[in-house]
């Protein structure tokens, strides 16, 4: 029977990702891009939806915030999986509002007018089969995926609105969108750029030997340089791990200090964060905001008659508040930080907030 | 006096060498009438229509008050004029209060004369390019108790970028034998003006053993310094004045010279030596102007084994007084500033605010340490260790973890290389960012310094006066596998290692100092108060 061979090979699927979740965030091998996360996890639930057995929107959904639940738990940290879980429920939301026959627009946004009117508790249980929902939803997925695909080079696209010719551009660590950012301003116009090398994991030394090899003049330094060199820097570009709902950041270790600096000497900092990393949490629960990573690679085990008397700590993430950011780059334009709620707005449903 | 001549001439020091080489002890007046009188000579030689001038200024010596009048219808001709007619404006001012009393300053006559007798020079001989050098250091020796313009040369290792520099560089070390170290790498253009050195490369290589112009404690000290064995300002500073106690103990005057003078001028060389294996701190700099001072004011009667233990017990008493006592006092104010129950942030390895820690928790102040620690020296670990030792609580981070950190703390100390005269801190690269972090987060931040470090110079950004530190340290990661291996070979690819960095004042809650807790504005006042002390 095909029922269940797909169904246990879904559930393999589900398994061999929330294992590769897993270990993929422990910090040992190659970390692997946001955007693949993305892309995986969206291929995962496109599957979710076209094997698994619903019925009705409302199952699926079920579904999928069980399956997302698991996910995010795996690992925390990376945000995009709990972020496309939600872009999918908003679109399978959408797509039952539309089979409906209901305006979308007024179905979603929640107005003051709406609150007092209405009463409270939506009607919307969705537990009206249709049955053309299946493959509007995997189309609407699909959709989802070519964006997905087209992040970068919609990022790379703008990089000439905002290099120009002669500057000394200031990036840390490494980030494929904003590798991919200045090296298509490269292409036309000729600035230097210095990277600061963000120990410990030092992979600014990666993005240096990348952009050099582009042609572009590269300088590595020690992030203990940051501020000393600030002082000749037009532009800070850096990329994210995650976008906070406030507008602030959540990036690599060394940016808050890279943002403060840039803050004394007047310089914008500019965020390149294509939209899947937009996320709805906020950066006041402490618990869950920082993430550590084994603190032998601060201090070695060769130190070992210190080791044990010594607290060490190697945190993974910095917060950066929405002040010190000057523009946000992502594949529909720029924005200012304080327009992240809107968009936010746009993408996912209030409910889908809390998984 | 004598060294005010030198740099205005090179005839002077041939004048000097002729006449040591006839054997005489000359006073300091006669060798000023040698010079005068050969100098005259040549004048006769060169322009005959100059001897009118010259007699009149013969005859305007014993009525000195007279020499601007007779001086200004020859300069209008010369181009100097408008640069030469305000240096003669000077020369009444002074040479009215020494007309006045004659018997007393007739030193200060003579300069004057001699000032009188350029001027005539400059302007009968015609265009020469250095006017400029001759006017300005004749000017600030006008009024002698004011507050002196400081015309100071640029120092060659901010200059690499100027090949006559470099070329005069050259020289200079051939002629005391010293090998001319080679920059290495290629350089961020930024910092083109500096040199940056490998430390696979280390001077002594070129140097012969054994080598008979460098004193064996030197090359010894040379070596140390480039291979960073000895590291830390205060560690320098110490390790220079024993080597040059060692040299003292070795030296013996050759015959027919004077300890005081042939003393510094054997140090010459060693100080070049060492400035080649690193440039020389600003610490350093300060004890080596006090122990030129201390040798040259030996009285030519004393005698020599007097005179060496006199300087051996100088150099004992300066390391007490400013780096042992100085580091008792400043722990004893900061004492005063750690409460119980603080959690204090310290970076990298200052052996003085280790001291204070100690002498804290000797104390049985109830604190703990936060060591923050930075690629690629990572002197944090130094630091650590010895605070483990003594059995205070500790907490190790990197730099880049300062953010997450600091909303534990509630101190900042910091220790510094230098502090500049308009209120800046120089100190190891990554302090400002500190400062600037906790400004950010409203931590106070004390800075420790004794007053030795205090330096004239000023400076506002970390660019125009650095040290660039081999490259090659910022490849190696823990993991061992690199990226950068090759970086060499890649045209557009540069590595920066920083040593310094400058902090600004307003980061700057606090300095602490043997002298007291002062802001970081008062650091001119401390070294007006010094210099008129000396």
């Amino acid at each position: 029977m095909p029922g269940p061979d797909k169904e246990t090979d879904l559930t393999e699927r589900i398994e061999a990702f929330l294992f590769d979740l897993n270990r993929g965030g422990s910090g040992a091998g190659p970390l692997r891009g946001s955007a693949e996360t993305a892309r995986e996890t969206t291929a995962l639930l496109r599957r979710i939806t076209a094997q698994a057995r619903w019925s009705s929107a409302g199952d699926l959904m079920e579904i999928i915030r069980n399956e997302g639940r698991r996910m995010t738990a795996a690992q925390p940290s990376e945000t995009t999986v709990g972020n496309m879980i939600r872009r999918v429920l908003k679109i399978i939301r959408e797509e039952y509002a539309r089979s409906r026959g209901s305006s979308e627009e007024a179905d979603q946004q929640e107005s003051l007018h709406k609150l007092l009117t209405s009463g409270g508790v939506s009607d919307e249980n969705f537990r009206q089969p249709f049955a053309a929902l299946k493959p509007n939803v995997i189309e609407a997925i699909n959709e989802l995926l070519t964006e997905l695909e087209g992040t970068t080079d919609n990022i790379a696209m703008q990089a000439l609105e905002h290099i120009h010719s002669n500057e000394v551009i200031m990036t840390i660590g490494r980030s494929r969108t904003v590798e991919a950012f200045l090296k298509d301003a490269a292409r036309k116009r000729k600035f230097h750029v210095i990277v600061a090398e963000c120990a410990p994991f030092c992979q600014g030394h990666e993005m240096a030997t990348s952009l050099s090899k582009a042609g572009i003049e590269t300088t590595v330094i020690t992030d203990a340089a940051i501020f000393a060199v600030m002082s000749r820097v037009n532009k800070v570009i850096i990329g994210t791990q995650t976008v906070l709902a406030n507008g602030g950041l959540r990036a690599v270790n060394g940016t808050h200090t890279l943002a403060l600096a840039a803050k004394h000497h007047s310089t914008p900092l500019i965020v390149c964060a294509p939209m899947f990393k937009l996320s709805p949490q906020f950066p006041n629960e402490e618990d869950t905001f920082h993430k550590f990573v084994s603190p032998h690679e601060v201090l070695p085990f060769t130190e070992g008659e210190i080791l044990s008397k010594v607290n060490v700590h190697c945190p993974v993430f910095d917060y950066v508040p929405p002040e010190l950011i000057t523009l946000f780059i992502s594949n529909i334009g720029g924005h200012a930080p304080s327009y992240i709620y809107r968009l936010m707005s746009e993408l996912y449903h209030p409910e889908d907030h809390e998984l | 006096m004598a060294d005010a001549g030198e740099p205005e001439g090179p005839e002077r020091k041939d004048d000097i060498v002729k006449a040591k080489q006839e054997g005489k002890e000359l006073t300091k007046e006669e060798k000023q009438r040698l010079r005068k009188e050969k100098k005259q000579q040549k004048k006769s030689k060169e322009k005959k229509d100059d001897k009118p001038s010259r007699d009149s200024e013969k005859e305007k010596k014993p009525a000195s008050a007279a020499s601007p009048a007779p001086q200004t219808p020859t300069q209008p001709p010369a181009q100097k004029a408008p640069s030469a007619a305000p240096a003669p404006v000077p020369v009444p001012a002074s040479e009215t209060p020494s007309a006045a009393d004659k018997p007393a300053k007739s030193k200060a006559e003579l300069k004057a004369e001699r000032r009188a007798r350029q001027e005539a020079e400059r302007a009968s001989k015609g265009k020469k390019g250095d006017v400029g050098p001759q006017a300005a250091p004749g000017k600030p020796k006008a009024p002698p108790s004011e507050l002196q313009p400081v015309v100071k040369r640029l120092p060659e290792h901010v200059q690499v970028d100027n090949p006559e520099v470099l070329k005069k560089l050259a020289k200079k070390l051939e002629r005391q034998q010293i090998p001319l170290r080679s920059d290495y790498g290629y350089k961020v253009s930024l910092f083109s003006h500096l040199h940056q050195y490998s430390r696979k490369a280390p001077l002594t290589q070129q140097l012969g053993i054994p080598s008979t112009v460098i004193h064996p404690a030197i090359v010894r000290l040379g070596l140390q310094y480039s291979q960073g064995i000895v590291a830390g300002s205060n560690a320098r500073s110490v390790a220079l004045l024993h080597a040059f106690k060692q040299v003292i103990r070795d030296y013996t005057t050759p015959p027919n010279e004077e300890l005081s003078r042939d003393l510094v001028n054997r140090l010459k060389p060693y100080i070049s030596f060492l400035n080649q294996c690193r440039p020389l701190s600003a610490s350093m700099g300060n004890a080596i102007k006090y122990i030129k001072k201390e040798i040259s004011n030996i009285p030519s009667q004393c005698k020599e084994e007097e005179a060496k233990r006199k300087l051996l017990n100088c150099i004992d008493c300066y390391i007490n007084e400013k780096i042992v006592l100085a580091a008792k006092a400043i722990a004893k104010y900061s004492i005063e500033k750690i409460s119980d129950g603080d959690v204090i942030l310290v970076y990298g390895c200052s052996s003085l605010v280790n001291h204070i820690l100690c002498e804290a928790f000797e104390k049985n102040r109830k604190f703990r340490v936060i060591v923050v620690d930075s690629r690629p020296r990572l002197e944090g670990r130094e630091a650590l260790r010895r605070l483990v030792q003594k059995g205070i609580n500790c907490t190790y981070v990197l730099i880049s973890a300062v953010s997450y950190i600091l909303p534990e703390v509630s101190k900042v100390f910091l220790g510094a290389h230098a502090l500049l005269a308009n209120g800046y801190v120089m100190s190891r690269v990554g302090t400002s960012q500190i400062a600037l972090v906790a400004k950010a987060f409203n931590v106070p931040v004390l800075v420790c310094c004794e007053t030795y470090k205090f330096c004239e110079r000023v400076q506002t950004d970390s660019f125009v006066s650095n040290e660039l530190d081999d490259p090659d340290d910022l490849i190696v990661t823990r993991t061992g596998t690199t990226q950068l291996e090759h970086w060499q070979e890649v045209p557009s690819l540069g590595l920066l290692n920083l040593v310094y960095d400058v902090t600004p004042p307003d980061f700057v809650d606090l300095v602490i100092t043997d002298l007291g807790m002062i802001p970081c504005t008062s650091v001119p006042v401390v070294l007006r108060v010094k210099n008129v002390d000396q």
